[in-house]
């Protein structure tokens, strides 16, 4: 059996550059399909986070070892039930959140677990998919490179689509970012950009600190 | 105590005695036995006035005592943990896979210690030991251990040392549960406390097959009480059936089904069966072989001792079952591994572990390998499974400024 491993990475996604800047210094930090480790190598080296990473992927977690990284294998369709309430001072589910059957439910998960959680997903009402789609193609683009019969994206939502859920769930959003490839957008996001990024605090949190 | 002089070094010394040394191999290696006069108080009340370790060590102590790794072993493992022996080449440890120059744990950083636990059959004192007070064998007297005793037998074997603090204590199924102890009860001597295949506590049904595997014993006609070696003889017949129920347990179901199916050993005529109580099938024949080739080396005492320990091993007990609680105390950096077809030390027993120690704040990293090798893949060489714990192991290594990596042999070669 061959573990093909690729070794260091040069720069931070922009998004996640972004997330970092979120992200207070020396925080406890849980990064939900972390990956790489490549985020929370980099909040630990810059910014003194304590992290967590949560991964399935077998190559990604041994990459993850190799960074010094400590990573749980684990599935998250199973849940954080490892994880305790309030565990953590901000959760991160970086480009995973339209993959994921339970979709509510890992929201309501991050809520749970930390005070402040950050997600980012390909924005579905970037105009050209609206273009395809009048032509009467599933639109395929940098962020969603999938056709319709193989792709991982089961459950795609525009920016505004996004910020509804967060509100039915108690989730209050406090910081928003939108992408273009590498370019951030910042007019006309839900049209213009393919990437998304919110930060919001958890209801649990709000409740408590009253 | 003992430092400068002792030979730590010297057993671990490259020395080829003939040929060549394979790559990643520490080669030949020698035992030792360190004798110990200072009563060891044990869980059980009983007090053992006197002992000794049969201890191997691979790698050289650096100047600093920084780069030590402890290796606890398994129910019939020992402290030949890797190399092999000039006289027997073919004998080699069991972890050998595992342990080398260039190997997951490395030996041109590390110095390992492996050590054999008190009540075994292999160098340690055990049951087969004579007792001062009596001139005779132990027997049925040697006192029953548990996993906590074995771990303040260690540790006055790194004072012997000069060993402060383990860069790492590491084990494999009971031997997890050592480096578990360790990491609780000497919560400062622990850096990384590395658990693979392991448990916090058996389950019923895994008490139940122990229980199955001593009564086989207990019941042999030539146990006599276990003091069968006054008589010459031992209970063979009992310790093979033991080892039968141990080693279905090791495997998985799928492991089997792949290895023997329902193979038939030597049908009669026409694929027939023999319609008779012999060997049938080659699972059977399998069983039969493992059974007596290990009651021919191990001793029956011993099988009881350390399957009563495992048994006992429950840190969360004093806490009315909080197992967080339990480890509350504990300092080390954890690595867990699991195996997705253990069902004997299932992936949910290592959660229970990632779980209390997550919610203790403690910095944890867990893999959980899907292995079709039942319990028995934490001794194989799944290369993920080797890519974690040789990953983790440089890391150590870099957070205690030991040197980097020179080469690498093994199953990641």
């Amino acid at each position: 059996m061959s573990v093909v491993i690729s070794q260091g990475q040069s720069v931070l996604r922009q998004d996640l550059l972004r997330i970092a800047q979120w992200i207070e210094p020396g925080s406890r930090v849980l990064d939900l399909g972390c990956n790489d480790g490549a985020l929370l190598a980099y909040l630990r080296d810059t910014r003194q986070v304590v992290g967590t990473g949560v991964e399935l992927d077998d190559e990604s977690v041994i990459a993850s070892v190799r960074r010094g990284v400590p990573v749980i294998q684990q599935n998250l369709e199973e849940g954080l039930a490892l994880f305790s309430d309030l565990q953590f001072d901000t959760v991160v589910l970086s480009k995973t959140l339209q993959s994921m059957h339970h979709t509510e439910h890992i929201l309501r998960e991050m809520g749970r677990v930390a005070r402040y959680g950050i997600v980012s997903f390909p924005n579905f009402g970037y105009w050209p998919h609206g273009w395809a789609i009048l032509r009467g193609r599933m639109p395929v683009t940098g962020e969603m490179p999938y056709q319709w019969y193989d792709t991982p994206n089961i459950h795609l939502c525009t920016m505004k689509d996004f910020q509804d859920l967060a509100g039915s769930l108690g989730l209050r959003i406090t910081h928003r970012a939108a992408f273009n490839d590498r370019a951030e957008v910042r007019v006309l996001p839900g049209w213009r950009s393919t990437l998304a990024v919110y930060r919001f605090e958890s209801p649990h949190f709000q409740s408590a600190a009253r | 105590m003992a430092t400068e002089s002792v030979s730590c070094a010297d057993s671990g010394a490259l020395v080829p005695s003939c040929g060549l040394i394979p790559e990643g191999s520490v080669g030949p290696v020698e035992p030792e036995l360190i004798a110990f006069d200072e009563p060891l108080h044990l869980s059980s009340g009983q007090v053992l006035h006197g002992y000794e370790l049969a201890v191997e060590t691979y790698g050289v102590l650096n100047e600093a005592r920084s780069n030590a790794v402890l290796v606890c072993h398994a129910l019939n493992a020992s402290h030949h943990v890797a190399g092999y022996y000039a006289h027997e080449p073919k004998n080699l440890g069991w972890w050998d896979n595992m342990v080398g120059p260039g190997k997951a744990v490395d030996t041109d950083r590390f110095f390992v210690i492996g050590v054999n636990n008190i009540g075994s059959c292999f160098g340690s004192t055990g049951p087969s030991s004579i007792n001062p007070a009596t001139g005779k064998p132990w027997g049925a007297d040697f006192p029953v251990l548990t996993v906590e005793d074995w771990v303040c037998a260690q540790a006055r074997l790194a004072d012997y040392f000069g060993i402060r603090k383990f860069a790492a204590v590491m084990g494999g199924s009971l031997g997890g549960m050592q480096a578990l102890s360790w990491a609780i009860s000497c919560p400062e001597r622990v850096e990384n406390c590395v658990v693979i295949a392991s448990s916090p506590r058996l389950s019923a049904q895994n008490i139940a097959f122990n229980e199955v595997a001593r009564s086989a014993i207990l019941s042999d006609p030539q146990f006599h009480g276990g003091n069968y070696y006054e008589h010459g003889v031992v209970p063979k017949a009992g310790l093979a059936v033991a080892r039968m129920v141990g080693h279905i347990t090791y495997l998985s179901d799928t492991a089997m089904a792949e290895k023997f199916g329902r193979t038939q050993r030597e049908p009669a005529a026409g694929g027939e069966y023999h319609y008779n109580y012999g060997v049938e099938f080659e699972v059977e024949s399998y069983l039969r072989y493992q059974g007596e080739k290990f009651s021919r080396y191990f001793d029956a005492n011993t099988y009881l001792i350390i399957t009563r320990a495992l048994d006992y091993f429950d840190p969360a007990r004093q806490h009315q079952g909080d197992l967080a609680k339990a480890l509350e105390k504990v300092l080390a950096k954890f690595l867990l591994v699991s195996f997705s077809t253990d069902w004997r030390f299932s992936p949910e027993r290592s959660r229970e572990i990632v779980q209390a120690l997550l919610k203790n704040q403690r910095q944890v990293t867990y893999a959980e390998i899907d292995a079709p090798h039942g319990h028995d893949a934490f001794l194989l060489e799944d290369a993920r499974y080797h890519a974690i714990v040789q990953g983790y192991y440089d890391q150590i290594a870099l957070s205690l400024g030991l040197p980097a990596r020179q080469r690498t042999t093994g199953v990641l070669a």
